[in-house]
């Protein structure tokens, strides 16, 4: 295992406990999607597992060794960390901005060379943003940046890479580029933890699923077994369908809404006599 | 083609030739060479005219011989030798008065202007100067308590030093006391330092004489080099150079910090240690840059903006820029203030007069990446 997480728990110095008792374990390959409603905690889950704070109970084990007792920089070397988007105040351009991820690797009064430089170029044609390369990070898309980071990441050369969010804020398309991406990090051996707000996200690219609720985790496990419209009900609030739909091969996730369809049971049989049709019909 | 003459054909092809050559050299006449040539040889030049320069006068041709004289006669005389064809008197203006002040502003510059670009780093803010940790109140109150208590030269640059110095640390102590965002709450524990210095500064003014004290210390806090000599430079240098050489180190790391603590800290970096690395060599060199020229801002404001907009904010590029760019800007200034009157002006009233316009000139250009 890259990563063992045993009764985790995390509260805020002389605030509320944010959660406890979370436990999970990240192999290679694998894909760990966490959802949950907005401030549950996934972001602080997320901080603490890249160490930024400290678990106030419970451990992490990275690679084996205990997380507390390793210094920042051995965790950045194996740990690659993408937050969510916020402004960067200085242009730097999109190169320096993924050159930044070399530093676990470099000593303290150095700065890139020519090998950092040759594998940050690997890290942005990967993720696909060559073309702006030499732009700013403050004149690009929320997309580019959200690429820019996990290029950034990429150049630490991590096992795991911890994204938080990184679908929000994102249109349709770069949703779906974004977790191609991860799809393929996956495929190539890095292990991946996100968070995200999309249960239909977590069919899409991840093996296991959890939904963080109550201050834990209030189901973890297989995609198919943990996204249930119970489930999704108890955490968000909201009546879901989870179906298999045919023309992607897979599980799909669509929100209930009354009479949405304006057919009227003229285009689809089954909307004819369906009850959120009748319902809505009276209105 | 129909209808050319030779000559005409000919004549094109020369054009053509031309342009050609001309789009080849292109990149060279506008691109980095020019700029680096400019950027790196602007301040030998501004040193060496620093020098022809001052309200004595000395005659070019005599500034060169003089300059050149130790080193020349160094050689065999059969080799070649400089025969004094110069007054003591003009030997005495370039070697004990114009030397030592010109190699002060350019410390002093330098200085600043890294001592700036470190900070606004570390504070995420192009706003920050080398003085908003307070470390400019605590030395001007120094130096006008050690002036009220008539003390020399020598103890008034080591009071300057030893206040400031001392303001930066309650800063940093009020802001541990409080352990939030730790940023912000050191740019707010330094204005109330700062504010807290600046009152006991107007107390010292309020009851000095006002005939000789009152003016001493009102002028020491307007700044100048006018009476530099190379006793002071020898007591700043040290420190000032010291923490300049490990700012320019670690100066790649402090891009890690100008994104942002947390994503730092992710890249490995001990964020809390390199904030108070950066602090110590700011304000030492602050500190420094005050004791011998008083209270000057605006440089480490203004420069690194310059040096952002030609080599951009990569702090690897940035920081050997800002250096240079810091002591040429200094050494005009100084060379305004000995020249342009028949009395000194004030160097920290001139650093604002021409570092104001010029920096609401190079917002209007927008080329800084913000605004």
């Amino acid at each position: 295992m890259i990563l063992e997480v045993a009764n985790a728990g995390y509260t805020y110095p002389r605030g509320p406990e944010i959660f406890s008792n979370i436990s999970f374990s990240l192999a290679e390959h694998e894909v760990l999607c966490i959802l949950g409603p907005n401030g549950i905690g996934k972001s602080t889950l997320i901080r603490c597992l890249a160490n930024l704070y400290r678990l106030r109970s419970g451990s992490i084990r990275l690679l084996g060794t205990e997380m507390a007792v390793l210094p920042q920089v051995e965790i950045a070397k194996k740990i690659g960390y993408v937050p969510q988007a916020h402004e960067i105040i200085f242009p730097f351009s999109v190169m320096e901005f993924v050159l930044m991820g070399r530093a676990p690797h470099l000593p303290a009064f150095s700065s890139p060379g020519r090998e950092d430089y040759k594998k940050a170029d690997q890290m942005i044609d990967l993720v696909g943003i060559g073309k702006i390369a030499d732009k700013p990070v403050n004149e690009i898309s929320g997309g580019e940046y959200q690429l820019a980071m996990i290029a950034r990441a990429l150049t630490q050369e991590p096992a795991i890479l911890l994204l938080d969010e990184p679908t929000s804020h994102l249109d349709f398309g770069n949703q779906i580029r974004v977790l191609e991406i991860i799809d393929q990090l996956a495929d190539s051996g890095i292990s991946v933890v996100m968070s995200s707000h999309f249960p239909d996200h977590a069919f899409l690219t991840s093996n296991n699923v959890a939904i963080m609720q109550y201050g834990s985790f209030m189901a973890y496990g297989l995609a198919e077994e943990v996204v249930t419209a119970e489930n999704l009900k108890r955490t968000y609030g909201v009546d879901v369908s989870i179906t298999y739909s045919h023309d992607v091969a897979r599980h799909v996730c669509v929100p209930h809404k009354a009479g949405s369809c304006r057919c009227g049971g003229m285009e689809h049989l089954q909307c004819i006599g369906h009850p959120s049709v009748i319902a809505s019909s009276g209105r | 083609m129909p209808g050319r003459t030779p000559v005409e054909e000919s004549m094109t092809a020369i054009t053509k030739q031309i342009s050609e050559i001309y789009l080849l050299i292109r990149p060279l006449l506008t691109g980095k060479i020019v700029s680096t040539l400019l950027i790196y040889g602007i301040l030998p030049i501004l040193f060496f005219l620093s020098l022809f320069v001052g309200r004595y006068e000395v005659p070019p041709s005599h500034v060169v011989q003089i300059l050149a004289a130790p080193l020349i006669n160094l050689l065999p005389d059969q080799v070649m030798h400089i025969e004094p064809g110069w007054t003591a008197a003009e030997q005495n203006v370039i070697y004990l008065i114009r030397l030592p002040r010109v190699i002060a502003a350019v410390l002093v510059g330098a200085g600043l202007a890294i001592a700036g670009a470190a900070y606004q780093g570390l504070f995420k803010n192009p706003l920050v100067s080398p003085d908003i940790l307070g470390v400019s109140s605590g030395a001007g109150f120094g130096a006008a308590l050690a002036i009220l208590l008539s003390q020399g030269s020598f103890i008034i640059q080591v009071s300057a030093f030893c206040f400031g110095i001392l303001a930066v640390t309650i800063t940093y102590l009020l802001s541990r006391f409080y352990r939030t965002t730790p940023s912000l709450i050191l740019v707010l524990s330094g204005i109330i330092v700062g504010a807290f210095f600046t009152a006991l500064i107007s107390l010292t003014k309020y009851v000095a004489d006002p005939y000789e004290k009152l003016p001493a210390i009102t002028f020491w806090l307007m700044g100048s080099l006018a009476s530099v000599r190379y006793t002071d430079i020898l007591l700043i240098a040290p420190p000032l150079l010291g923490a300049a050489v490990v700012l320019i180190l670690i100066r790649w790391r402090i891009n890690l910090l100008a994104v942002g603590d947390d994503e730092a800290r992710a890249l490995g970096i001990d964020t809390k240690r390199m904030s108070q690395v950066i602090i110590l060599c700011s304000t030492l060199i602050t500190a420094g840059a005050v004791c011998i020229a008083g209270i000057i801002g605006w440089v480490g404001l203004v420069v690194p903006h310059l040096g952002r907009m030609l080599v951009g904010p990569d702090y690897k590029k940035l920081m050997p820029v800002a250096f240079l760019l810091g002591a040429s800007y200094m050494l005009i200034i100084d060379d305004i203030a000995r020249n342009l009157t028949s009395a000194e002006i004030p160097l920290g009233i001139l650093t604002a007069i021409i570092g104001a316009p010029f920096f609401a000139y190079l917002l209007s250009k927008r080329s800084v990446g913000w605004t």
